[in-house]
């Protein structure tokens, strides 16, 4: 079975280390970070993603031009926001928004 | 009433590490139902308890307003800015985690357990500078009336935080009732029973129940027995 693909966005290291590492504790999902929109752009281009989890540093200019991407390339990924930078929100948020909420 | 919600004490997710034992009103951690996201602003309310000398480690927190309130025992507190701290029953703790902190917390204590209540609010800004602050409550008048602990105004009582929201606590004689006058219009009530029986807009709560409402009229608590509640009042948005 193939893995749910998500992109974590966090311009903080060691948080978007932390939340790649907590995603893949879970065997069905695969977390990839992108510490910048640059590095977003070109994951969203090369990969396929199931969602889109925008974390700290991430502001609204960027948070836009993620959405618009996401709407004009990948309208089916969901993009949500990501809080807490730990383990406390992160998979009641990946389920909820994996569940179209 | 319209868009209440009732989570009596035993609906509450409860999570035993052996170390720590967490009793969690809202989904957390691996525990998940779409039904107890979050009420309004309010995403965590976790009643902890952490056994002598254990504690949560060093782990990173942002953009989340994250409040501690002892209950029982002592709380130390260490983080990346360089804050350390100890908090004891009567003390408020909170910490604005923005672009990011890490953090320890632990059981001051050897011989004996802390308990307390972790409370998680949405901040109404993103990315701001980290922050801790503290502060002691315990002389402030709170039988039979609410006492201020936490609103968004750094001028005000008690801590304060990125966000529209205020806490209030009381210990209430039985028989005595509280009228709670909303802070800012539109924002909801959710009301958290610490000990005793009160009741609320004909509910009736008992120790650990939580009960949320945006209120329509006037607000009125009901001590059914001696009871400390805690008031917390949040936006539905932001």
């Amino acid at each position: 079975m193939s893995k749910i693909n998500i992109l974590v966005i966090a311009d903080h290291p060691e948080i978007l280390e932390t939340i790649i590492r907590l995603i893949n504790q879970n065997e069905e999902w695969n977390g990839i970070g992108a510490g910048s929109l640059e590095e977003a752009v070109a994951s969203l281009e090369l990969n396929k993603f199931d969602l889109v989890l925008l974390g700290v540093g991430v502001d609204a200019q960027t948070e836009e031009r993620i959405l618009n991407l996401c709407n004009v390339k990948h309208p089916a990924i969901p993009c949500h926001r990501h809080y807490g930078g730990g383990s406390g929100l992160l998979y009641s948020e990946i389920r909820y928004a994996l569940a179209g909420g | 009433m319209k868009n209440a919600v009732l989570h009596p004490a035993s609906s509450r997710f409860f999570a035993d590490h052996g170390w720590l034992q967490s009793a969690q009103t809202f989904s957390f951690h691996g525990n998940y139902d779409p039904a107890r996201i979050q009420f309004g602003a309010l995403r965590v309310l976790n009643d902890d308890t952490v056994y002598g000398g254990k504690g949560f480690g060093r782990h990173p927190h942002d953009n989340m307003e994250i409040i501690s309130i002892p209950l029982k025992g002592s709380l130390e507190h260490q983080d990346s800015m360089g804050n350390a701290a100890v908090i004891n029953p009567g003390e408020i703790q909170v910490m604005s985690a923005g672009t990011g902190i890490y953090h320890t917390e632990f059981n001051k204590n050897q011989d004996q357990p802390v308990s307390f209540l972790q409370i998680w609010l949405y901040p109404d800004k993103l990315n701001v500078a980290p922050r801790y602050g503290q502060t002691d409550y315990s002389k402030g008048d709170r039988h039979n009336r609410f006492q201020q602990i936490l609103s968004p105004d750094p001028n005000d009582q008690g801590v304060w935080i990125h966000q529209q929201a205020w806490f209030h606590l009381a210990e209430m004689d039985a028989g005595i009732e509280i009228e709670y006058a909303l802070k800012k219009e539109g924002n909801g009530v959710y009301v958290f029973v610490i000990d005793g029986m009160v009741e609320v807009n004909g509910e009736t709560l008992q120790q650990r129940d939580g009960y949320g409402f945006w209120p329509e009229g006037r607000t009125v608590i009901k001590a059914l027995e001696k009871s400390n509640v805690l008031l917390i009042e949040v936006p539905e948005k932001w």
